[in-house]
């Protein structure tokens, strides 16, 4: 066998196989070195999940150097930021991450809050948080089915989807919209939560325990999965801290780095919840395979989050839920940075202010960009073939890598 | 056949029909609206039944949804995207993005206000994002309008 | 390790080349933690700074969260950048300003890696050069485009490569 198969060979008799950590400088190309090959893929592939374009060296089928093109989806939100004024950026910022629409609103809202030191109605803050969690679970679904998709499994795809439908229902039911909502506002939200959704977030929770475990069995524990994705892309904490990476992308190499718990926003300490780190189980901690299974942890975890809301949410609360939105939305003059958690990792956003209805400027850390940044790194050294599932355990949505 | 049956047509009705329901569909999504476009295609709404199918390459496809901004640096590959396509070809231009620049038509210094600036459109379909059903029916229009087309007009070209 | 003490021995370091330090007044606690600032005057002594963050045992800022570039619209550029310690939990912003028709800063890409990409947006974005960057291209933008669009006397350009640009 050759020797870049074999390494990657791994046993699925016992749960507890530990394989050696190769980083891909120690895969071996000198013995039947052959001329390098560019081949170019993309901006309009179907596996590279939007509009992105790679740059693959070749040397036979393994991956030399992969070398990122972005910018093809470059809607210029830094420039309207500076246009228009802080409520009217927030149709802006759905648009940027669409995938997790409500994260980034969230991010959005809590940054300018802090700035104008607003404080928001405590069931405002329930409601945003079971919207994020369920916006989380929302977008790891769809993570998830197309991770399936790019390593060839198209079933868990469409009962990823089929999940995913619920949830956006009952954001339809409340605010209209199906993924773009425009949903937090500055000190509130558009509308009050729909009387329906906690009933049918409770029979969705029930359902989606389902899900979850028929996905884990259709995909995480499929046996060809497992071959695909164990072992490929293996990133190294140090690295990866260095780099910038966060999200699902930093807690697959073991790092517990959470910003729902080290530098908690919103109502997160309220709520007891574990902050999901990769295994040695399957494959090797910091490779593709941990990444998609902190994705189903982090899965899991969210639905205790929205059980917990349930639980606690002050269903006899009958505060208006504009009644903190400021009548005049002027940011003191003066910079914050701040950032939330969503399912891609950290989303900052840093403004500078000078007083006016609109932000001076705003430029902002969007995880997907940073964790691209790294492909080249992960990928050096794997064959063709793996490079995609590389790229699909990332989890990038062009939009917020370009904004 | 043992039956016997005889079925009578003209050719352009019959090609009409066939074309009209394998409208084969080049999977590529430009932004948000791509992703309505996937659930239009996954379980809830099943655009299959349509016999639009996704293919991976322009020369298998007869349409090309646009689906989401048209950026300057993405639009030159548009255009060669559907240049390779191969005749009849259709396209539909999803969202407002595509249709006019939507949200991004003032400030949006690298964004191309509307698809139609670089390749002709058959069918727009409004919204940001357009719901699912809405790209069925602009699907249902652009079959109204192949079914339409006959050689008579040149239209096949 | 507070942020007061580690400006103290920024400053016991490096003497004239650290600046003031910028307190948010108003605004929340968290701004005042997030949101201040120290600002560094001397550019050419930035590296050694950052490496002196990165390594010194006390201090320790093993990651780069971002790299943010502002137009100060008086020609002046201020380059902003957020770090913190995963290990300590600290976090510490430093600004640096330079003249806009010249702004040269010397690349931390060897610091920390996130830099890269972020580099590479201040320059496609705002015209920021960065001596020393490994791969100092435009990243969003095509390499022919006329111009830094962030800078706040961009003018959108009437046609790119035969297209209309303005609506
Ligand atoms: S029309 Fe709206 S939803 Fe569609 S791509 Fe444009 S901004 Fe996104």
């Amino acid at each position: 066998m050759p020797e870049i198969l074999e390494r990657r060979t791994i046993k699925h008799s016992t749960l507890a196989t530990t394989t050696h950590v190769h980083a891909p400088e120690e895969v071996e190309r000198g013995r039947l070195r052959t001329e390098e090959m560019v081949l170019n893929m993309g901006p309009q592939h179907p596996s590279t999940h939007g509009v992105l374009r790679l740059e693959v060296v070749l040397d036979g089928e393994i991956v030399v150097d992969v070398i990122p093109h972005i910018g093809y989806l470059h809607r210029c939100f830094e420039k309207h930021a500076e246009a228009l004024t802080y409520p009217q950026i927030i149709p802006y910022v759905d648009r940027m991450d669409y995938i997790s629409a409500m994260s980034g609103e969230h991010g959005y809202v809590t940054a300018v809050e802090r700035m104008m030191n607003v404080e928001v109605p405590e069931k405002v803050e329930y409601i945003r948080v079971l919207f994020a969690e369920l916006q989380r679970i929302a977008s790891h679904l769809i993570a998830i089915g197309t991770y399936g998709l790019d390593a060839g499994a198209f079933t868990p795809f469409l009962y990823c989807l089929r999940d995913r439908e619920s949830i956006l229902e009952m954001f339809e039911k409340t605010c209209g919209a199906r993924f773009l909502y425009n949903y937090m506002w500055v000190g509130g939200l558009s509308h009050d939560l729909h009387p329906d959704v906690l009933g049918m977030c409770r029979a969705f929770v029930k359902v989606n325990r389902e899900t979850h475990t028929e996905v884990n069995n259709l995909l995480t524990f499929n046996h060809i999965f497992v071959e695909r994705t164990a072992n490929i892309g293996i990133l190294d904490p140090l690295v990866a801290v260095n780099c910038g990476a966060s999200g699902p992308m930093l807690r697959g190499c073991g790092v517990k780095w959470d910003i729902r718990k080290n530098d908690p926003y919103s109502i997160y300490d309220r709520f007891d919840f574990d902050v999901a780190v990769g295994s040695n189980d399957l494959g090797t901690l910091g490779d593709a395979f941990n990444r998609h299974w902190v994705r189903m942890l982090e899965w899991e975890q969210s639905l205790n989050i929205i059980e917990q809301i349930l639980e606690q949410y002050p269903r006899n609360d009958m505060t208006d839920v504009q009644s903190a939105i400021p009548r005049r939305l002027k940011a003191p003059a003066g910079e914050i940075y701040s950032r939330t958690e969503t399912p891609r990792g950290e989303l900052g956003y840093y403004i500078v202010s000078r007083g006016d209805v609109k932000p001076w400027r705003v430029k902002v850390r969007s995880p997907a960009f940073s964790n691209l940044s790294i492909l080249p790194l992960i990928s050096r050294g794997y064959l063709i073939a793996d490079l995609v599932v590389i790229l699909g355990s990332i989890d990038i949505v062009l939009g917020e890598v370009d904004r | 056949m043992e039956s016997g049956n005889i079925l009578v047509t003209s050719t352009e009705t019959l090609f009409n029909w066939a074309r009209l329901s394998s409208l084969w569909q080049m999977s590529f999504g430009l932004a948000c609206c791509a992703i309505e476009m996937f659930a239009a295609s996954a379980s809830h709404y099943d655009m299959m039944r349509f016999g639009v199918i996704p293919r991976p390459s322009p020369r298998q496809s007869d349409i090309i949804i646009v689906s989401g901004t048209v950026t300057l640096k993405m639009a030159t590959r548009i255009k060669m995207l559907y240049e390779q396509m191969a005749d009849p070809k259709y396209v539909i231009s999803m969202g407002n993005c595509s249709n006019c620049g939507g949200p991004y038509w003032e400030h949006g210094y690298h964004v191309l206000k509307g698809v139609d600036r670089i390749i002709p459109v058959d069918v727009y379909i409004p919204g940001c994002p357009p719901r699912p059903e809405a790209l069925l029916e602009g699907l249902m229009k652009l079959q109204e309008k192949v079914r339409e087309q006959s050689f008579a007009k040149n239209e096949y070209a | 390790m507070s942020q007061h003490s580690i400006i103290e021995r920024l400053r016991g370091k490096f003497g004239d080349a650290i600046g003031a330090w910028r307190e948010m007044a108003e605004g929340s606690e968290y701004q005042r933690r997030m949101g201040s600032y120290l600002e560094i005057l001397a550019p050419q002594s930035l590296l050694d700074i950052c490496f002196f963050l990165r390594d010194e045992s006390e201090l320790q800022f093993d990651s780069l969260l971002l790299i943010s570039s502002v137009d100060n619209a008086d020609s002046t550029l201020s380059v902003v950048y957020h770090i913190e310690s995963t290990i300590l939990g600290n976090h510490l912003a430093f600004k640096v300003t330079l003249p806009a028709d010249d702004a040269h800063l010397p690349s931390v890409t060897s610091v920390w890696a996130h830099a890269n990409w972020h580099e590479r947006e201040a320059w496609d974005m705002m015209g920021v050069h960065f001596d020393g960057h490994p791969d100092h291209r435009r990243i969003l933008l095509d390499e022919d485009w006329p111009g830094h669009p962030l800078r706040k006397d961009f003018k959108e350009p009437a046609f790119y490569h035969g297209m209309k640009v303005p609506y």
